[in-house]
């Protein structure tokens, strides 16, 4: 089968879903390829590069779409590219389809299978090919190069002869992936990096960039990340007002401010308002990443970059992938590659679409003449859910329950000896002086072998056994007596009982001696 | 010998089996320990058999016996391999209940000469008490026995109205002694004695494998009640001290294993296991399965390893192999530990002495308490044939039937590697989490055979 790659129409997109590099690794997978022209201009991959690698180029985009059998590129299908699809063809991109019920219609009248990039789920399997993270990292990144690009300092703090120059502090609001890769990119330029996120759980991740997490002091129960698939859920009102509060205070001294805050479904939560854009000092940034879905700042202007009256200059730039070509198309290019091959799985050119694997399943959209968005959930969680723990117990609480269990344990014990004492008192008052004396004895044994035996090491339990199994071997006086006696049976089970005694007691020191003997120390 | 002399031997001997015992408490001193213990016992039966009350002639019957006994003790001593220890055990303790017996029946025969009163009375209860724990002993050592040798099915016997039959066994056998006491002849002892081999056995057969530590230690309690019961008939003070000692002995190992287990120490000797309160715990990942070069390649980046054996190692006879491994990772400079659960093996301290055996120097091999805090720094972790020790669902299913038992936190460690011979649950039957983890990797195979595997790898 054939696998094309068109050039994008979209005004501004520079990212190409082929690369020469994927185009070899796909041929290894049993497909042909091939590439409009001048598809990979833009990302700076020339023809000449992809002919290299043994891709087929055609001059238009009406070719390509008849020639190919799945048509791979990264932008939604504009209208036109919509009509160009025939029935069996399968096309995999970006398609967003919860926001284009329209587009999905038209592609599933058309016949063609859509498999949307944007909906493989996110589980550690599908991670290779989860090309949201991968555009979310780039776009994380040029995040900061944009806002270093606007910011009239340094990121580092310095001392020079000219003077000391004190480091950028950068807040970052939300840390998913796009968060993370800024926090990275931002500490490694020599910026304080402050980073803030709904879900406490990832303070971890925050604090392994090297980001400082900050805390809001909030008890209602926080919605576990895990239980939406790793993304962030909408927050109560109450907490809203905490975040808000927090953000204020830090605007006075954020020089830079990356915000990433998305939730999915829904329209970009506003949490960075005019107000606080007032309070920053004048040459600050803020880059919203959000911009596409109206901006966590109030300022956004989606695909522009504006300044504010007191010259706080707010980017909010949708195409921050786009940007960085080159590296976005080598790394889209790779999810689809990964896409085929889980497509592929005999390796023989072949498509395969397994709508019982999670994944494949996941990022259809429509197939065989239907829709099937949305996909049923995933089997799999994407993060082990987080278990309620049970609260830690203060110190008082620990030693007020040491001082019961201490107490309680005083009342047994004398409950028990006065127990005893009466019971002893009892079968003294019956029984004859000569059971008596042997009580008296068998009763301090017992003491003394409890006393004896708690202080015996664990890993000598074994030796333990056989010892005490060959001293119990004692019981040898007993036949010993007996064996003089009268009658010919008794002297017969007493003889008996000599013989395996014996064999009891002569073992069981002997094994304990062996046992012992194999303990080293090193 | 006056009785006087044999007296003092007795008080010497007892003295000495104390000190026997005591000096467990630590490795060095317990190999003196022993001597202590051998020489009480010599003292013992040497001023027995030359005191009073055994007749001249006697000793040539008694030399030989001795002589026989001996040999076959020393033979059997020598022969046996060091996973068969649980085995050995319970077939002496055995030989203790039969010896309770017989003594218990020739006192009947001698019948009660000389006795007055209250002492008759005394006399008789300790008789039937004497012959009853020795035949539970017995029969109840003969099963666990056969289990641990593998000879019986190691499953729980679950007979119908168990429970009841016990009961009633025991609420005859209480008639039975009334009757007795009353003078309705021997046969009262000899049915009650029968009954009490039934529920010895049954006792035993109703206890599941993964109890046997338990078993074995309760049923070395049993026999040194057994002797101290002897004691009392015989009025001889130096086997009821014995006895006792014994006895408290086994009381405690019991003890100790069932708080290992969290389970109370009547369901244990009740048998069968906890039924579970609820659903358990949905599972939720795949075992992954791994090969031996990743496990070198994984040890060989590791700092700190900590090896957890269980019953399968000592199945696989793999401590051979653990120990060459321990030894070449020790000798990389990497930090090699053993953590041993107290219920781990089918007897108490099984893992350690089956690890001394291999050369396993004692002071790496430590207790559950002492290393459990120290997984979350412990790079690797190797599980060799054990399973519910490490059940993390003890911890986080209230519902599993282990639930609240002391666990192995393994899964704290970096990776945990299980070596285990297939995908089979353990030997409670419950599903282990651990298995199913994002860090752990499932080495299947035979353990000494992927062991001996891993250490072509690593050399």
């Amino acid at each position: 089968m054939r696998i094309g790659t068109p050039k994008e129409i979209f005004p501004g997109e520079n990212r190409v879903a082929m690369t020469p590099d994927s185009a070899l690794q796909l041929q290894k997978l049993g497909y042909e390829c091939v590439i409009e022209k001048g598809a990979g201009e833009a990302a700076r991959f020339s023809d000449q590069d992809y002919k290299k690698a043994g891709v087929k180029v055609v001059a238009t985009a009406a070719a390509l779409y008849k020639e190919a059998d799945v048509v791979a590129k990264v932008r939604p299908p504009e209208d036109i590219e919509i009509k160009r699809l025939k029935k069996g063809q399968t096309l995999i991109s970006f398609f967003y389809p919860a926001q284009n019920a329209e587009l999905m219609e038209a592609a599933n009248n058309k016949g063609a299978h859509v498999i949307a990039m944007d909906m493989v789920p996110r589980i550690s399997r599908a991670q290779k090919m989860d090309a949201l993270s991968s555009m979310a990292n780039i776009a994380g990144y040029r995040a900061v190069m944009e806002a270093g690009n606007n910011f009239g300092r340094f990121f580092t703090g310095q001392i020079t002869a000219a003077g000391k120059v004190p480091p950028a502090k950068v807040l970052v609001v939300g840390a998913g992936v796009a968060g993370l890769a800024a926090i990275g990119a931002a500490t490694s330029l020599g910026a304080m990096v402050y980073a803030f996120d709904v879900r406490p759980e990832v303070a971890e991740q925050i604090e392994s960039m090297g980001a400082e997490f900050v805390y809001l002091d909030f008890d209602e129960e926080q919605t576990d990340g895990a239980e939406t698939g790793g993304y962030a859920a909408p927050s109560s009102p109450a907490f809203r007002e905490k975040q808000l509060a927090k953000f204020r205070e830090l605007a006075p001294e954020m020089d830079i401010v990356i915000t990433t805050a998305l939730i999915p479904g829904r329209d970009a939560p506003k949490l960075w308002l005019a107000d606080m854009v007032e309070l920053q000092k004048p040459g600050s940034v803020v880059v919203d990443l959000a911009a596409e879905r109206g901006g966590n700042c109030d300022l956004t202007v989606a695909d522009q970059k504006i300044v504010s009256d007191n010259h706080v200059t707010v980017i909010g730039y949708t195409d921050l992938p786009s940007r960085m070509a080159a590296q976005s198309s080598t790394l889209y290019a790779t999810n689809i590659r990964h896409m085929m091959t889980d497509l592929t799985p005999e390796k023989d050119g072949k498509l395969n679409h397994d709508m019982k694997d999670d994944v494949i399943r996941g990022a259809t959209a429509t197939h065989k003449g239907k829709i099937t968005f949305p996909p049923p959930p995933p089997k799999v969680a994407a993060i082990a859910a987080k278990k309620p723990t049970a609260p830690e117990p203060t110190a008082q609480e620990v030693a007020a329950a040491e001082a019961a269990a201490l107490k309680k344990a005083g009342t047994q014990q004398t409950a028990l000896l006065v127990g005893g004492g009466l019971l002893m008192l009892w079968i003294g008052a019956y029984a004859p002086a000569s059971f008596m004396q042997h009580f008296i004895v068998f009763v301090l044994a017992c003491f003394i072998g409890f006393q004896v035996i708690w202080n015996v090491s664990h890993s000598l339990h074994t030796p333990l056994m056989a010892i005490t199994n060959a001293i119990s071997g004692i019981i040898i006086l007993g036949a010993l007596l007996q064996i003089g006696g009268n009658g010919f049976i008794v002297t017969v089970l007493a003889s008996i009982s000599v013989l395996i005694a014996m064999i009891n007691i002569v073992g069981g020191f002997m094994v304990t001696r062996r046992m012992l003997q194999m303990f080293q120390k090193s | 010998m006056s009785i006087g002399i044999v007296t003092a031997a007795y008080i010497a001997a007892s003295v000495l089996f104390i000190l026997a015992l005591g000096g467990l408490s630590n490795q060095e001193k317990a190999k003196r320990a022993v001597w202590f213990g051998i020489v009480g016992m010599a003292v013992a039966v040497v001023a027995t058999v030359f005191g009073p009350g055994v007749g001249g002639w006697s000793l040539m019957l008694l030399l030989p016996l001795l002589g026989v006994g001996a040999y076959i003790g020393m033979v059997v001593a020598q022969r046996v391999e060091m996973t068969e220890m649980p085995q050995l055990v319970a077939a002496l303790h055995s030989f203790v209940g039969l010896a309770a017996v017989f003594i218990g029946l020739n006192s009947d025969f001698v019948g009660t000469h000389g006795l007055i009163g209250a002492e008759v009375a005394i006399h008789e209860v300790e008789v039937f008490l004497g012959v009853f724990i020795g035949a539970i002993t017995f029969t109840g050592s003969i099963v666990a026995y056969g289990k641990l040798a593998g000879k019986i099915d190691g499953k729980a016997l679950i007979l119908p109205f168990r429970h009841l039959l016990n009961a009633g066994a025991i609420v005859i056998s209480l008639a039975l002694l009334m009757m007795y006491m009353n003078h309705a002849g021997s046969w009262t002892l000899y049915l009650m004695l029968l009954i009490a081999f039934a529920v010895g056995a049954h006792l035993v057969a109703a206890i599941g494998g993964a109890d046997m530590p338990v078993v074995v230690s309760m049923l070395n309690s049993y026999s040194g009640w057994a002797a101290a019961a002897t004691g009392f008939l015989l009025g001889n003070d130096l086997l009821i001290v014995t006895g006792a000692l014994v006895g408290s002995s086994g009381a405690i190992l019991s003890y100790i294993m069932c708080k290992a287990m969290n389970r109370s120490f009547i369901s244990v000797i009740l048998g069968g296991f906890g039924g579970a309160k609820g659903p358990a715990m949905e599972i939720e990942g795949e075992m992954i399965a791994t090969d031996v070069n990743t496990v070198a390649a994984q040890l060989m980046d590791a700092d700190s390893v900590v090896i957890i054996p269980g019953y399968g190692m000592a199945v696989a006879q793999a401590q051979q192999s653990v120990s060459e491994l321990t030894r070449r990772l020790r000798d990389k400079g990497k930090t090699v530990r053993f953590a041993i659960h107290p219920v781990a093996g089918r007897l108490p301290g099984h893992m350690n002495v089956l690890l001394a055996e291999a050369k396993v120097p004692y002071d790496i091999v430590l207790e559950m308490d002492e290393i459990n805090d120290d997984f979350p720094e412990t790079d690797v972790a190797i599980v060799i044939g054990s399973n519910d020790i490490v059940n993390p669902a003890a911890q986080e299913d209230p519902n599993s039937p282990i639930a609240g038992m002391p666990v192995l936190e393994c899964w704290k460690a970096k990776s945990v590697i299980v070596s285990k011979r297939g995908q089979g649950t353990g030997y409670s039957g419950i599903e282990n989490p651990l298995f199913f983890k994002e860090n752990t990797r499932m080495l299947y195979g035979d353990a000494k055979a992927s062991l001996d595997q891993l250490l072509q790898s690593i050399s």
